[in-house]
């Protein structure tokens, strides 16, 4: 549980009691409890295979706990609830963007679809915001790697989500461009946005979490608060996936 | 339900600015149409069967397939960078998602089709001015039907290994009321005969729409849910 959601200092803004999911056979994940409090950020560790990613879909709302239950600001997820899907955001390591449209037909598409009033500034605020203003009016499919990945960032924050789920987010961004992601994820938690953040990569979990746990095989091997000790973290995550390998 | 026809209108505005920006699928329909409406005007024999005995049927089916080809679309457009997961996160209800789809592929067919029946006019000799309007009445009707049907069956098969074969397959069986209607009504006009004679043909098509597209809309979401 997060320290200070116990301590009662900071409302719950996520509960994952007992969740479960499995498809056919495979159980990808097999009973995760965890809470986080307003502004609180998890890094979630874990090999390939851990579930990582459909924990993450979980909590996005795209997948339906087998078993268990999602609680966001106190209210159980439901799908069907648009005021839900409203305060979360997730940046996959797709984009979900369209080739064809522009960058700002994109934006301006999500915006519409989250309602927001003054679209044309939204949208130009998330642009900027990702150093993608001068990249308006060309066509995502024409984008590198890297600039498809900053306007997903774009797309997942331009309704401005209270919960920003993050599946890799560092993947193929270049030196710069990974810099400018640490720095909006820093302001992100600057705005006591929550943040769940799945990355393999520990230093820079470390660096951005408040909170961090190790996923093996579906469940969390360890959670806490984060305390800095990086080669302490490295030895529990190397102790915790060579028990279960 | 006036947020879902805003939030459906422009998930329908969104495919129409892709589709018509590439024209690949359009493009496709487009020669597809001409093909089959050539094909079936050079290999039939005109002194054993009369144009207007096989034009109406010929019709159909050009508008059937043509159509199949915009309805694969439909999805395939949602499968890039996995698109249909940022419809599915956003707050737009499922309906709004499937009417959406539907108004897109419904500008999509009619546009193939306003593009065919001149053509198809052409080929096949065969005056249709004098019974436009109910045609044009008869080829809505059949539109929205197969329209709402093969929206449906392509979210179904978007999933599939081989969505470009399964459409058909799945989509072909729920077809034959509302092709069979459409070509009895038209075989009637083309014949001269008085509008009356379709009536329980056009009452046919007009349940089958109001049955299939309710119908639609209650089982879109189970077909799209993982």
């Amino acid at each position: 549980m997060s320290a200070s959601a116990l301590a009662g200092l900071t409302p719950v803004a996520l509960a994952v009691r007992g969740v479960h999911r499995s498809f056919g056979h495979v159980r990808a994940l097999r009973g995760v409890d965890f809470e986080l409090g307003v502004g609180d950020a998890l890094a979630v560790f874990g090999p390939n295979g851990a579930g990582k990613t459909t924990l993450l879909r979980v909590l996005a709302g795209l997948l339906r706990p087998t078993r268990g239950e999602v609680l966001l600001e106190g209210a159980p997820l439901v799908r069907a609830d648009a005021a839900h899907r409203r305060r979360v955001g997730l940046i996959a390591h797709y984009s979900m963007l369209y080739d064809g449209l522009t960058a700002a037909e994109n934006l301006a598409f999500y915006a519409r679809l989250y309602g927001l009033r003054d679209r044309a500034v939204a949208v130009q605020r998330a642009l900027e915001g990702v150093g993608l203003a001068d990249r308006a009016n060309d066509q995502v499919g024409t984008f590198s790697r890297g600039m498809v990945q900053r306007m997903a960032i774009a797309r997942a924050l331009i309704h401005e989500p209270r919960v920003v789920l993050l599946d890799e987010p560092f993947s193929g961004l270049d030196q710069r461009a990974a810099a400018a992601l640490r720095d909006l994820l820093t302001r992100l938690r600057a705005e006591r946005r929550t943040m769940v953040l799945v990355t393999h990569n520990i230093d820079e979990g470390l660096e951005l979490a408040t909170h961090a746990a190790i996923q093996v095989a579906g469940r969390f091997a360890a959670f806490g608060p984060v305390d800095g000790d990086l080669a302490a973290y490295r030895a529990r995550y190397a102790e915790a996936t060579a028990v279960r390998a | 339900m006036l947020e879902t026809l805003r939030l459906a209108l422009a998930i329908a505005a969104k495919d129409v600015r892709l589709e018509f920006r590439s024209r690949t699928a359009f493009v496709s329909a487009l020669v597809f149409t001409a093909l089959v409406l050539a094909i079936f005007n050079f290999a039939r024999d005109p002194t054993a069967v009369s144009a207007s005995d096989l034009a109406p049927g010929i019709l159909w089916i050009t508008f059937t397939f043509a159509a199949m080809l915009g309805l694969n679309r439909a999805f395939g457009l949602e499968r890039e960078n996995r698109a249909l997961d940022g419809l599915l996160l956003s707050p737009a209800s499922r309906t709004a998602l499937y009417l959406g789809k539907v108004l897109a592929n419904l500008v999509f067919v009619g546009s193939v089709e306003a593009i065919a029946l001149p053509l198809f006019a052409l080929f096949f000799n065969v005056p249709i001015l004098p019974v436009l309007l109910p045609l044009v009445l008869v080829i809505a009707l059949a539109t929205v039907g197969f329209v709402a049907v093969g929206t449906l069956m392509s979210s179904m098969a978007v999933n599939t290994r081989l969505a470009e074969l399964m459409l058909p397959v799945l989509l072909l069986p729920f077809l034959v009321p509302p092709v069979t209607s459409a070509v009895q009504i038209t075989a009637r006009l083309f014949a001269g005969r008085p509008f009356s004679e379709a009536l329980g043909w056009l009452r046919l098509l007009v349940g089958y729409d109001v049955i299939f597209v309710v119908a639609c809309i209650l089982f879109f979401e189970s077909t799209i849910e993982e």
